[in-house]
């Protein structure tokens, strides 16, 4: 029995009373979590974690990681960590990106999450071709936890990072996607969440693994979406490993509620000739993070991680990246961008590392920030940090607002004001959106983005 | 007579308030003892003969210093620096110690001055030769001073200032860069020992460029100018600041602080070339550059030109910044830094937007060679105010070299909707087609990389005044000698 060990180390490694580290009531429950509470190793990852984020507390505006995003700014947390009883609640419709709805899915599988926990019941695994495993991470740790002990925490292994240590006492849930040597999926997997069906608020730390084996394909279509009133908190960690030549589309639209909180981190891993990329659409939350960390592992291996996020009221959306170039003739490609009202405020964080044998790499790195009120705030960063000469490396960041000349334009021709001005917002945030591959999805981010813009005179 | 303990012992002795009026101190004691206290404070201040006010100052700062940990987010790691293992202050040396001629002179120096096609005379003076010119920390002789008094511009050290124009000084020092403003930049307001002092009145456009050379020339002596230039409503100074220093094998703290103010419609261009001793091939010795520039442009329609060429020491670490304050003024920033052997550089600049349809420009382009490593590090910032500001940034940067870093770390941070920021910012290696071409031609390796570099600089040298571009052309090329083949 594995329960009882959490206390023991406690009171020598905690800085901060606990009392007033956020989470210790979170950190308190992790070691009688149900998940895993057999396995040894993962009793191991989930001390470990409490023990460091002990140390570390929540990360702070000091660190030059967390410059921009100030999580204590967001005041008391207190979350009670969802069980499987929260996620038991009853879901009329289940919310999708695609506007054929429940019946006709233009996926090929739907993985549903309420409050952090599976939902069997709104799932559907029929249109998985052979080879596909997509199983929430309860399940995978009864039945092949032989897997789970070869990838879980072997990626994601910062111990500087708070969050992950959060993530690694606390996980409560999750999925494993496996897609088998030389498997080339058809039709996206739908993973969906469904948070703020609460009565109180409630604390999720799902950790996800995504296996694609050699020469296998899959896309990926990631949902996080509020639909109750309760207030939120979700820290993911993702981690994601490539095989060789494998390829993995992911597409994330986080439209959360104004009341969530959103921290999500993925790290991956692409080896030689394997291609990530992803596309990130953020849309709501009160804060949300998306951390992106890629190691391009192999000669010939890239990476493209786009986003656009649209943000309006007190919204605060945050996009940290670091690519590290460790092999030669590795190629990654980044471009945000965003259009920000009111309030709002949007971080940009990008990083490109080429290490010493990296040579011939080609790193681009976009951010560009559309401002539409004087209260709204953009903060940019696109660093990059170059150790082998032979490299074409560039990035570019701008902001600015609506452009006046071609507003005017519009407006000599008899366009109304506000129709023209969404006009111009659409087509500025064209650039990111044509680089979203797949059709169907592409035609859902582009109704998410017309659905955001301001309502029109003239407009259909 | 060699300043001895006892000296210090008697300043005690006098208790706190004896500094209002002064004590008699060894005025032929040359160097200040080793290390950092609030005596050392106190001796240079009395050594300078100056006002209470200002040892007040000074105190303040030293006590506010004592209160700061040295700062580590900086790209370039270095062991700490002993404070206490330094001479805070040293008066002009004796001219009988000086070398008597050129013959005198290391050899390898006087390769250098000459590539750099310094005339005789000023490699004398560069080199210490007794001349009739005063070195170190004591400012170098302000030649053309009737000249610019009848147009009304004071130019003179800045320790002549704090005894001649007390309330000019006090008006303005420390107003751009305040003592508690950084580690290094307080410990400068503790014990800054000269630098320069310059006025332009109103509606005068100054009738000559402002020149100082500055350099280190006692062993084991920290330098630690202050400079402070005050452009008054629609004037007008071209101001030029250049480096060097002979060879030497401990690392030298070089801790400058430079304040620009401008009023209304004022306008200074202040040029930089530092060629500081940068350390031997294996990284030893050289000069730590740490240095605090910043400029305010108090009035409507001023403009502020920062250029910088840095190809030495051993590590280079300034920022130097424009705060835009006035409607339409505005800020720019050329910058070539050249890294090479073990060198480091994190410089770059800081565009602080406030004022309405306030613009700012920044091109830097950087060299890495060797195996050394520089980071461009810059801040624009856009303020809620700052309706119709601009900026364009260009940060290029060059390897040569498979061993060397180049690191590009720009940060935006914008809160108005009517302005607008670019940026764009690359990395490369020096072109093969480019060298082959120039090969091909009978052009030797390292001529034809010092031609690519140049063109590479061309628009930052284009900035310089005529009397820099020159030298600094010939810089480009010497910073790199020996990173290719």
């Amino acid at each position: 029995m594995a329960m009882p060990r959490l206390p023991e180390k406690q009171p020598e490694m905690s800085v901060t009373p606990e009392n007033t580290l956020p989470f210790a009531g979170n950190l308190a429950t992790a070691g009688k979590d149900p998940l895993g509470l057999e396995l040894d190793w993962l009793q191991d990852i989930r001390q470990s974690g409490v023990v460091r984020y002990r140390d570390l507390g929540l990360p702070a505006i000091n660190l030059e990681d967390w410059k921009y995003t100030n999580l204590l700014a967001l005041g008391d947390m207190d979350y009670l960590t969802a069980t499987p009883d929260h996620g038991d609640v009853p879901v009329d419709v289940v919310p999708s990106i695609f506007p054929t709805g429940n019946n006709d899915l233009p996926s090929g599988a739907r993985l549903v999450f309420v409050n952090g926990m599976a939902r069997a019941d709104l799932s559907t695994m029929k249109d998985l071709p052979a080879g596909v495993t997509l199983e929430p991470l309860a399940q995978v740790i009864d039945q092949n936890p032989g897997l789970l002990k070869v990838h879980l925490g072997q990626l994601a292994i910062d111990t500087d990072r708070a969050m992950l240590a959060l993530n690694n006492a606390a996980m409560n849930s999750g999925y494993v996607l496996h897609v088998a040597k030389g498997v080339v999926m058809e039709n996206p997997i739908e993973i969906i969440h469904i948070g703020g069906i609460a009565q109180q608020p409630l604390a999720c730390f799902p950790r996800n693994l995504v296996i694609m084996e050699e020469n296998s394909q899959a896309d990926m279509i990631v949902h996080h979406v509020g639909v109750g009133g309760a207030s939120y908190f979700v820290n993911t960690v993702n981690e994601i490993s490539l095989g060789q030549a494998a390829r993995l589309r992911v597409y994330n639209v986080q439209d959360e509620s104004h009341q969530a909180i959103n921290i999500t981190a993925n790290w991956a891993n692409v080896t030689r000739d394997a291609s990530y990329s992803s596309f990130n659409l953020s849309l709501g939350a009160r804060l949300s993070r998306f951390e992106t960390y890629v190691a391009l592992n192999g000669t010939g291996a890239m990476c493209k991680l786009d986003g656009a996020y649209l943000m309006r009221g007190q919204g605060h959306c945050d996009n940290t990246l670091r690519i590290d170039h460790l092999k030669p003739d590795t190629t990654s490609s980044v471009m945000f961008k965003g259009v920000l009202d009111d309030r709002s405020r949007a971080v940009f964080q990008g990083k490109i590392v080429v290490h010493r044998d990296a040579q011939r790499s080609d790193g681009q790195m976009h951010n560009k920030t559309m401002l539409l009120s004087d209260k709204a705030e953009i903060d940019t960063k696109p660093e990059l940090e170059i150790y082998a000469d032979d490299v074409k490396c560039a990035h570019g960041a701008a902001s600015g607002h609506v452009d006046e000349t071609a507003l005017f334009y519009m407006r000599s021709r008899g366009i109304p004001d506000d129709l023209a001005r969404n006009l111009l917002i659409q087509s500025f945030l064209a650039e990111v959106l044509e680089r979203v591959n797949v059709d169907t999805i592409g035609a859902a981010m582009n109704d998410k983005v017309t659905h955001w813009l301001p309502v029109a005179r003239g407009q259909i | 007579m060699k300043v001895s303990a006892d000296t210090f012992g008697q300043d005690n002795d006098l208790g706190d308030d004896a500094y209002k009026y002064g004590f008699v101190s060894d005025v032929e004691s040359e160097l200040a003892p080793k290390g950092l206290s609030e005596d050392t404070v106190r001796f240079i201040s009395a050594k300078k003969n100056e006002p209470a006010w200002m040892l007040d100052w000074r105190l303040t700062a030293y006590d506010h210093w004592l209160t700061m940990d040295e700062p580590d987010w900086q790209k370039p790691k270095f062991p700490p620096i002993d404070y206490q293992d330094a001479h805070y202050y040293s008066a002009p040396k004796s001219m009988k110690d000086g070398p008597k001629s050129l013959d005198e002179v290391d050899p390898e120096l006087l390769a250098v001055y000459e590539k750099l096609g310094i005339p005789l005379k000023e490699q004398e003076m560069l080199a210490g030769v007794a001349v009739d010119a005063v070195f170190d920390s004591v400012s170098v002789a302000t030649t053309f001073r009737a000249k610019l008094m009848e147009a009304g511009v004071i130019f003179c050290p800045i320790s002549e200032a704090i005894q001649d124009y007390p309330d000019l000084v006090r008006k303005y020092l420390g107003t751009v860069v305040p003592y508690t403003d950084n580690r290094h930049a307080t410990l400068n307001s503790a014990v800054f020992t000269d630098g320069s002092f310059v006025y332009i009145p109103k509606g005068v456009r100054c009738p000559m460029e402002l020149s100082t050379y500055f350099r280190i020339n006692e062993a084991n002596t920290g330098q630690f100018e202050r400079t402070l230039i005050i452009a008054d409503d629609d004037s007008y100074v071209s101001y030029l600041e250049g480096c060097t220093a002979p060879q030497r094998d401990e690392n030298q703290l070089h801790a400058a602080v430079v304040e620009l103010v401008l009023h209304d419609n004022a306008e200074i261009k202040y040029s930089t070339v530092q060629n500081w001793y940068p350390g031997d091939k294996n990284g030893v010795g050289g000069i730590y550059n740490f240095v605090t520039k910043r400029a305010v442009c108090r009035g409507k329609n001023s403009k502020v030109s920062w250029t910088q060429v840095e190809t030495g020491s051993a590590i280079t670490w300034k920022y130097p910044s424009c705060v835009l304050l006035g409607e339409g003024s505005v800020g720019e920033f050329y910058s070539i830094a050249i890294t090479n052997n073990m060198q480091m550089a994190d410089t770059g600049t800081k565009m602080i937007h406030i004022g309405k349809n306030t613009t700012s420009k920044i091109i830097s382009k950087g060299i890495a060679a060797g195996r050394s490593d520089q980071t461009y590090r810059g801040l624009v910032r856009m303020s809620p105010k700052a309706t119709g500001a601009r900026n364009y940034t260009q940060c290029d940067s060059l390897l040569i070299g498979d061993i060397c870093g180049a690191h590009t770390i720009p940060y935006i941070e914008c809160k108005n909707k009517s302005a607008v920021v670019e940026h764009e910012a690359t990395t490369s290696k020096i072109s093969e087609e480019q060298l082959f071409y120039l090969r091909q031609r009978g052009i030797p390796e390292e001529t034809a990389v010092a031609l690519i570099v140049n063109g590479f600089c061309r628009d930052v040298l284009q900035q310089l005044p005529m009397e820099f571009a020159v030298e600094a052309q010939k810089l480009v090329g010497i910073s790199l000698e020996g990173s290719v083949g």
